[in-house]
């Protein structure tokens, strides 16, 4: 089937989306971004492509009424994917670490690295399966976060008992990590599926009736074909992207357009990044008619938390909530990342609680981010507030109670998946320059 | 606010005045608008406007400096880019919140470019306003500035006749210049008694009461001068060991209240400002027999204070204003504090230092913004400015 | 599956520069310039220093006086990238990091040797003619440039049109200086006497070279636009606006360029850019605001290289307006004087500068307008996101804003001007497409 890709190469993260020709998306990726775009874009975009066939699981068990329970089927299947995934860079890692035992650091220990490393990875295989269990945290989904923090708990245990330093097996693995992360996906997608789908139909005892008609359904799911039809790239400007000028659309209009399919009555489109705060209004069709954006101060944006949460010394995802508890918000006129430490501090030490401080903040981001839409034309019914900040409660309470001062009763829309919206908007592009809807591109 | 029972005199005329201060929708200027029919009122910005020609057509001159510390911009943020100061987003913010929506004119006089395309961008977002540039001559001789200031003054004086729909006569301009002589009178002696004794007479106080000159007819505001002068004369309160400093660079954006509190509270006595000139523009008293406007624009040309929007055309008297001042309030230093941004204080300041230095006069610099919050390094500046003086003083 | 997208380099071949050829010949205006001024002390000629809004080079020409206009001076230094250091120096001496860089420009220049683009010693001022139009920072200016060379300087007030117009007060009021002030200053510092039929003789000049400035202007209401009416434009304004105007050098320059400029309209030819002819025109765009000048060459090169071509601007007006019916009028030397200081673009009210720009839209037919604010400058940038809303709504076209400076190079962001000019361009495309979504 026709199928068409958006990539957005982020600051931080790089996604894609999947959108087949009746507009619906069906599949969506993510990875961090790293120093080669291209492997970030193809990694997204597989990725992409990997939910993208969940999603043609899901309707070809649905269609053929499987005897299932299609979400813990599917959460199933997916898990053990995932680990099959993992378990394929991890040999991957395995093999490149070792290649790296040589020269003269390695002189006398070789063996000894060698055993211990394959040691470490014997315990990382058998505790992989653990790591993708139903219900499993996980403090993040990429390769580098879990592989790295798992390796150097084991590497650390293996070498104190095997009596090597440490650092050894830090240094091959540092060696390596980039070089496999960065290296494409091997392997055939649909071989790892059935894999996967092995694993799943011999440890669920509950499909096991049903398993040889699954097993067809999968199959024909894998049969088709998700044709690369077009792709449209977008990403921050200074980052010279990986693809052709008719392939490529600024990350502005993406935006608006992502918003707007999201949200078709949309008109106000508030981004909040990580280094960078964009103001877009579009009109009915998702054409974007005005935009401002922040790009020379990352004040006020997604780092500016980041920072503070460095000097409280809490977790991100922790601030929203601490500020949650306050209801008198100090009023902090300067969200300059650089003084963000000093002004947190002097006014600790003035003896105002954390959680008014941390309130005042995230008003001050959100009265910086109006300043932008102030700036882009304002706020017009409705509203839509992107990027991860909008996953920040007290963030959100604080924008609602500025819209609602300044702009009276404004719709204001908040999607869990906000990230994708600039793929998703280049991928609505990739369908429009396939169908020839002229969008007035160069040919 | 219910005033407790043993407060001194002073507290209770400086809270009046702070409660004036703190009101952004100003409703003390509504109040006076409603107490009659076909009152009007007209909002100035800074640095100086002929109030006389206002208060003569039975009008309110109400001076607009901003927003302050308290006003959050929402709207005025779009009208302005980051590097540009924020007197003009927290005016507009003033404006299109509706809590200017009783005045009937403003005027922008000419002091820097900000301010000056202000008054064509208020022409277009409230057209019903009457909204005129003021314009003050940089040639200071009698029949060339002079001649041309004067027609700016009648093209007021007939614009303003317009408004109230009857000619101002030359004896309401004569009346009123009489008014505004007593009240630029009080402001000195308020001045005076800060130079004299300033810690019977706080910078923050002054600065209050002096700002309700803003908002009060002159009248009132007099009245409120005399009271605060005869209680503050009064009341004994303890001497500092401050040194004493000239503040300058503040005669537009305004500083938060704290801003000048904080420097008191670090050692330095505030003898002589800049804040709100157009209180004490004009230097001694204005004639009031003959042709008033004429009057007026003499005064302009050969009696007014020097600020950095007002060319010196002398290169030896450039600068020498603020030896001057140093010297006749007896202070020790001079603080330069000009907001972020302000072309006129900031293209100035390397100048005025090099005069400062050359007289032999300390003096230190910061920004500020009238909505700072941090205080700390300003604390920091000026106490270490207070403690070197002392400190060199004893040498 | 289908492979992915192909993974694209590109490396533009290196190309020599192209200029046309008046650029030629105005470079030699140029560079003859410097060298009279440079050779001041030997010569013995007096020197004269004053602003290009209200640029009285008429006037001053009368008394044998040479220009030194240091704006044009700071940009030069811009052009040729050494004003970054100069404005360092002008902020290490104390000069804020708020205020104009032409004038930190200026101060580094001259703390630094004061060293004209020849290689040779700028002459002191001998008198520093302070035309007051358009700008506040003027003033401070020539304040800080008496206090370096305590030499005499004249102010020439010229009023503000707050309410759109010109009125009699204002006229007299500047003729008043220049008969009382400003004339016998000049003689004074000059030792010439003044003639007032020279400066008709020299008004007489100005118009031809204006009336043909108006025609090279108006050519880009063609389809294609022969010309480039800003970066181009830079170059063409620079007789008329500096030291040149009412010369005959200025009468043949003009007349040169507008002939070279008809033979491209003749043959349906665009603008010349450095990298030669620009392709076919796809977006034209009156743009708002001084360009940015130590990064001149990238900034053009992102709008011809997407075919962008300036069909008109505001920053070309800002020594004078003439595409509006105004001449320099030899049969009234000193009011014509004033109403040229008094209509110079940055004195216009905000009101004014918004009709002139809706009136280029539409006369030259823009697909919308590009506003690049500039940091330092808040003669020009205060007020413009309200001038951009304004002129949006008018004409129903689309704008863009972007962000940068004059001749300091540290508020040049390359990549996010781009990605702002990019996306703009691509909301026009939109726009003219009427694209409407297929759901």
């Amino acid at each position: 089937m026709k199928t068409f890709v958006g990539i957005d190469l982020g600051s931080t993260t790089t996604k894609a989306v999947l959108l087949d020709e009746d507009r619906k998306v069906i599949g969506h990726g993510i990875t961090n971004s790293r120093s080669n775009y291209a492997t970030a874009a193809r990694v997204a975009s597989q990725e992409a492509r990997v939910d993208g066939q969940f999603t043609l699981f899901r309707r070809a068990l649905t269609d053929a009424h499987a005897q299932v329970e299609l979400d813990t089927f599917l959460g199933a299947l997916e898990r053990a994917f995932r680990l099959e995934q993992f378990l394929e860079q991890l040999d991957d890692l395995e093999q490149t670490c070792v290649g790296q035992i040589q020269g003269d650091r390695f002189a006398k220990v070789a063996s000894g690295v060698k055993d211990s490393l394959a040691e470490v990875f014997k315990r990382l295989r058998a505790e992989a399966p653990e790591l993708y269990a139903p219900g499993a945290k996980r403090k993040s989904d990429f390769f580098r976060d879990i592989a790295g923090s798992r390796y150097h708990a084991h590497a650390e245990e293996v070498a104190r008992s095997a009596g090597l330093p440490y650092d050894l097996l830090l240094n091959v693995y540092d060696k390596s990590i980039i070089e496999v992360e960065n290296r494409p996906p091997a392997g055939e997608l649909s071989d790892k599926f059935r894999r996967a789908l092995g694993r799943v139909l011999s440890a669920e005892s509950s499909v096991k009736a049903a398993a040889p008609d699954i097993q067809k359904m999968i199959e024909s799911a894998l049969a088709i074909d998700l044709e690369e039809t077009y792709l449209v790239g977008t990403g921050y400007g200074r980052v010279t992207l990986p693809f052709s000028k008719e392939h490529i659309r600024s990350e502005i209009l993406c935006h608006g357009l992502g918003a707007h399919m999201m949200y078709p009555q949309t008109r106000t489109v508030l981004d909040i990044g990580g280094q960078d705060t964009k103001g877009i209004q579009i009109d009915g069709s998702g054409i974007v008619a005005n935009f401002q954006m922040n790009d020379r101060c990352a004040a006020g944006c997604g780092r500016y938390l980041g920072y503070i949460a460095d000097e409280m010394n809490m977790g991100l995802h922790e601030l929203g909530p601490m500020a949650m508890k306050s209801d008198r918000p100090a009023r902090i006129n300067s969200t300059c990342t650089v003084f963000a430490g000093a002004e947190l501090r002097d006014r600790l030490s003035l003896g105002e609680k954390r959680e008014d401080i941390l309130a005042g903040l995230h008003r001050a981001i959100i009265l910086r981010a109006i300043s932008i839409i102030s700036r882009s034309g304002g706020i017009t019914n409705e509203f839509t507030f992107t990027g991860g900040v909008a996953k920040n409660e007290a963030a959100v309470r604080e924008l609602r109670k500025v819209i609602k001062e300044n702009y009276g009763d404004v719709t204001i829309n908040i999607n869990p998946d906000s990230i994708y919206t600039g793929a998703l908007g280049a991928a609505e592009f990739a369908r429009r320059a396939h169908l020839g809807q002229s969008d007035g591109s160069q040919q | 606010m219910a005033t407790p029972v043993n407060v001194s005199p002073t507290a209770e005329i400086v809270a009046r005045a702070n409660e004036l201060f703190e009101d952004l929708s100003f409703n003390s200027a509504r109040k006076w608008k409603a107490a009659q029919p076909d009152r009007k009122v007209i909002g100035y910005m800074p640095i100086y406007v002929p109030r006389e020609i206002i208060h003569a057509a039975g009008m309110l001159p109400l001076g607009i400096v901003g927003g302050g510390d308290q006003l959050e911009v929402i709207h005025g943020d779009a009208y302005y880019q980051s590097y540009i100061c924020r007197i003009p987003r927290s005016t507009i913010e003033l404006g299109v919140s509706g809590r200017l929506d009783f005045v009937d004119g403003m005027l922008f006089p000419s002091i820097c470019d900000v301010i000056r395309n202000l008054s064509g961008m208020w022409k277009l977002m409230f057209p019903h306003v009457y909204s005129r540039y003021f314009d003050v001559p940089q040639n200071y001789r009698d029949d060339t500035g002079g001649n041309f200031y004067i027609n700016e003054l009648a093209e007021l004086r007939l614009a303003l006749s317009e408004l109230r729909g009857k000619p101002i006569s030359d004896d309401e301009l004569r009346q009123s210049i009489a008014l505004y002589n007593e009240n630029r009178k009080l402001v000195r002696e308020l001045y005076a008694l800060r130079v004299e004794r300033p810690w019977q007479a706080p910078a923050a106080e002054v600065y209050l009461m002096v700002r309700a000159g803003l908002v009060l007819p002159v009248e009132e505001h007099s009245a409120l001068l005399r009271e605060y002068l005869a209680a503050a004369r009064a009341e004994e309160r303890p001497k500092r060991d401050n040194c004493r400093i000239v503040l300058t660079g503040m005669f537009c954006e305004q500083p938060p209240l704290n801003l000048i509190k904080s420097l008191e509270l670090s050692g330095c006595y505030v003898v002589d400002d800049d804040l709100m000139l157009v209180t004490r523009w004009l230097i001694g008293d204005v004639p009031v027999e003959g042709d008033p406007l004429q009057n007026l624009a003499l005064a302009f040309l050969h009696h007014s204070e020097s600020t950095a929007a007002k060319y010196e055309p002398n290169q030896k008297e450039k600068g020498q204003h603020l030896v001057r001042a140093v010297k006749r309030s007896g202070a020790e230093g001079v603080i330069f504090a000009a907001p972020s941004f302000c072309d006129p204080a900031l293209l100035d300041r390397p100048m005025l230092q090099h005069v400062l230095k050359d007289a032999g006069i300390p003096y230190i610099a910061f920004k500020y913004a009238e909505n700072s919050g941090q205080m700390q390094p300003i604390r920091e500046q000026a106490g270490t400015f207070a403690d070197s003086i002392k400190l060199w003083s004893a040498a | 599956m289908t492979t992915a997208t192909k993974i694209v380099t590109s490396r533009a071949p290196v190309k020599e520069v192209i200029k046309d050829a008046s650029m030629m010949k105005q470079k030699e205006m140029m560079a003859a310039h410097y060298d009279r001024l440079t050779s001041a002390p030997e010569t013995g000629a007096k020197v004269a220093a004053t602003f290009v809004p209200g640029n009285l080079n008429e006037l001053i020409m009368c008394f044998d006086l040479l220009n030194n206009l240091p704006e044009v001076n700071a940009i030069q230094s811009g052009l040729r990238r050494v004003s970054g250091s100069y404005v360092l120096e002008a902020e290490k001496i104390g000069h804020s990091e708020d205020v104009c860089t032409y004038v930190k420009s200026d101060i580094g220049m001259m703390a630094k040797g004061n060293i004209a683009p020849n290689g040779k010693k700028f002459p002191n001022p001998d008198v520093l003619l302070l035309s007051y139009t358009g700008c506040f920072t003027f003033m401070k200016w020539f304040e800080l440039l008496r206090e370096q060379y305590k030499c005499e300087t004249i102010m020439l007030h010229t009023p503000y049109m707050g309410d759109g117009k010109i009125t009699k007060n204002m006229i007299d009021y500047m003729v008043k200086q220049l008969k009382d002030d400003v004339i016998p200053t000049l003689e004074r510092v000059s030792g010439v006497k003044f003639d007032i039929d020279r400066l008709r003789e020299y008004l007489k000049r100005s118009t031809k070279a204006e009336d043909d400035l108006v025609k090279v202007l108006q050519s880009a209401k063609a389809k294609p636009s022969p010309i480039d009416a800003y970066f181009g434009g830079i170059y063409y304004i620079g007789p008329i606006f500096g030291a040149f105007r009412g010369t005959q050098d200025a009468i043949d320059y003009y007349r040169f360029l507008r002939e070279e400029i008809e033979d491209r309209l003749a043959k349906g030819q665009g603008p010349v850019t450095p990298d030669g002819d620009m392709g076919k025109e796809k977006y034209r765009l009156v743009v708002e605001g001084p360009p940015n000048y130590t990064s001149f060459r990238q900034f053009w090169k992102m709008f011809y290289d997407e075919g962008a071509v300036v069909v008109a601007s505001s920053y070309t007006k800002v020594g004078g307006v003439y595409d509006f019916g105004f001449r320099h009028d030899p049969d009234k030397p000193l009011e014509t004087l004033a109403e040229y200081c008094l209509g110079v673009y940055t004195n216009r009210s905000l009101p004014m500068r918004i009709d002139m720009l809706v009136n280029y839209i539409n006369e030259y037919e823009a697909d919308g307008l590009l506003i690049n604010s500039i940091k330092s400058c808040n003669s020009f940038s205060a007020g413009q996101l309200l001038m951009m809303r304004e002129v949006e709504k008018r004409t129903g076209k689309p704008a863009a804003f972007v962000e940068s400076d004059l001749v300091d190079p540290r508020y040049f962001s390359a990549a996010n001007i781009k990605n702002r000019l990019e996306s703009y361009f691509q909301m026009v495309d939109q726009k003219r497409a009427g694209a409407s979504a297929a759901a």
